[in-house]
């Protein structure tokens, strides 16, 4: 008579290792590449925002390193809410604000695009569970999908941020502004712009996943398709 | 193993539903057993509780009230873990509508269970590929499911039922959403299996051809267990109820077995 002991269950324990998974996600995206496509843009506009806000505050406070009065003039003109005598250019309230409900839209939408997925693919999450898949396998592949997917949205978005911020203040203000710019900042805001980018992807399929996990097989194979 | 080792035993099983303000019950005391290596069906109007007799037994979902055992294993006893060990290792699932995962191959669905099972990647391939020659599809490893014909994902999904020998092989409707040569290739196909391998095959179906192949009939009504026929009585049961002559059931009295169930 067969009962699952203790002893048993442990080198019985059921499994997908992490290569694999990996693999399914990227699977899971080429084939559903329309779908993903949409969840990454939404993610690469608003990380892009944050990273062309974040560059253009860098190259302004290159121009203000120099000291020259006329570039701050110019600054002001342009736009910049500072003195005369200002250093720096900080980041007015207003501006984060909307830099906030940019990022928040933005995760809202991946909520959404992902909530979307899920339902798309009751089916597919009931078959693996009927096959032996752990809810934590579900959860896996999810949360490696969106991962990759916020990897790549963030990085061109935040890369797209970047470049468009120094081309619009070179065309603007011309080389000066190249040359004055400390590029470790740049290349901080970028960073940032895209370390947000991944994590706001990955908070957006947390619940989604979650759904999609706790599933039980029988309710998701009963959904027709 | 002996041959009268009872795989699924199912005691007093009742389960209800909610359905709005309603509990249903849609089973009423089902009490059956089923032995090692058999081919059973379970027959029964829609509505009657076939599907979710067949649930149970497959450990997809628990009875309110009354026992399931699998190979002596109360299933409602079972952790997550342990269901899912079920699942992989025990169980091997068929569906009416194949659910063949869309986005791998017709091999990678078949060592997907395996690759479940800690089975290494090498060996699960090499077995994939024998599974998928053994239900005749040979030369379609590489195919994606949509490039595949209903019966040929069908044989896909017996592949992947059978990846991690399991001693179980539930089948929801094979034949559902198959045509009649088609849904004949697959009936013979378990039936083989069931001989070659002594895998148990236990099939909900409306499929009069499955009753031919089928070493038990259980027929399922109105959430009770209506009737259990062995094979050697069937014959005599269905001539009840169509022509008096001896038949097969492929002629005349399949239309009439059909309009049987039907009413």
């Amino acid at each position: 008579m067969y009962s699952p002991k203790k002893t048993e269950k442990i080198d019985r324990l059921i499994v997908l290792p992490f290569m694999k998974s990996v693999e399914i996600a990227i699977k899971s995206i080429r084939v559903r590449f329309f779908r993903s496509i949409i969840t990454i843009v939404s993610l690469v506009l608003a990380v892009s925002f944050l990273s062309f806000t974040n560059v253009c505050s860098d190259v302004a406070n290159g121009l203000l390193s120099t000291g020259d009065p006329v570039h701050c003039k110019a600054l002001i003109r342009y736009g910049y809410d500072i003195s005369l005598e200002a250093t720096s250019v900080g980041s007015c309230p207003k501006q984060q604000w909307i830099i906030v409900l940019s990022l928040l839209v933005c995760t809202v939408g991946i909520v959404n695009a992902q909530l979307m997925a899920v339902t798309e693919r009751f089916r597919e999450i009931g078959t693996m569970k009927c096959l032996g898949a752990l809810d934590s396998f579900i959860l896996k592949l999810f949360l490696l999908e969106a991962g990759i997917q916020g990897f790549i949205g963030s990085f061109i978005g935040a890369f797209a941020g970047g470049v468009f911020a120094i081309l619009n203040f070179s065309i603007r203000f011309g080389m000066i502004s190249l040359h004055t710019l400390s590029w470790s900042q740049v290349f901080q805001s970028v960073a940032v712009a895209s370390l947000t980018g991944c994590i706001l992807s990955l908070i957006g399929v947390m619940y989604p996943a979650l759904v999609a996990a706790r599933m039980q097989p029988v309710e998701a194979m009963r959904i027709e398709q | 193993m002996t041959d009268s080792r009872k795989i699924v035993r199912v005691t007093n099983v009742t389960k209800s539903f909610k359905l709005g303000k309603m509990d249903v019950l849609a089973l009423k005391g089902v009490n059956l057993e089923i032995e090692t290596g058999n081919y059973i069906s379970i027959m029964g109007p829609s509505g009657s509780g076939k599907s979710t007799l067949f649930n149970m037994i497959g450990g997809l979902d628990k009875p309110t009230t009354g026992k399931v055992f699998i190979d002596e294993v109360d299933i409602a006893q079972l952790d997550a873990y342990e269901l899912a060990w079920l699942r992989c290792r025990k169980i091997g699932y068929i569906f009416q509508t194949f659910n063949i995962i869309q986005v791998m191959t017709a091999l990678e669905n078949v060592t997907l269970p395996m690759t479940f099972a800690g089975i290494a990647d090498d060996i699960a391939v090499k077995k994939g590929i024998q599974l998928l020659e053994m239900v005749g599809l040979a030369d379609r490893f590489k195919h994606k499911p949509f490039e595949l014909s209903g019966g040929q994902q069908q044989r896909v999904a017996i592949a992947r039922a059978l990846a991690n020998d399991p001693a179980i092989i539930l089948a929801d409707e094979p034949t559902g959403n198959l045509d009649l040569n088609t849904g004949e290739e697959i009936i013979s196909l378990l039936k083989k299996l069931s001989l070659d391998r002594g895998v148990t095959i236990i099939s909900a179906t409306h499929d009069i051809k499955m009753l031919n192949v089928s070493d038990q009939v259980v027929w399922i009504r109105d959430g009770r267990v209506d009737k259990i026929e062995n094979r050697d009585e069937l014959s005599i049961s269905v001539g009840e109820i169509g022509t008096k002559t001896a038949m097969t059931l492929h002629n005349s009295s399949m239309q009439q077995a059909v309009n049987m169930m039907v009413s």
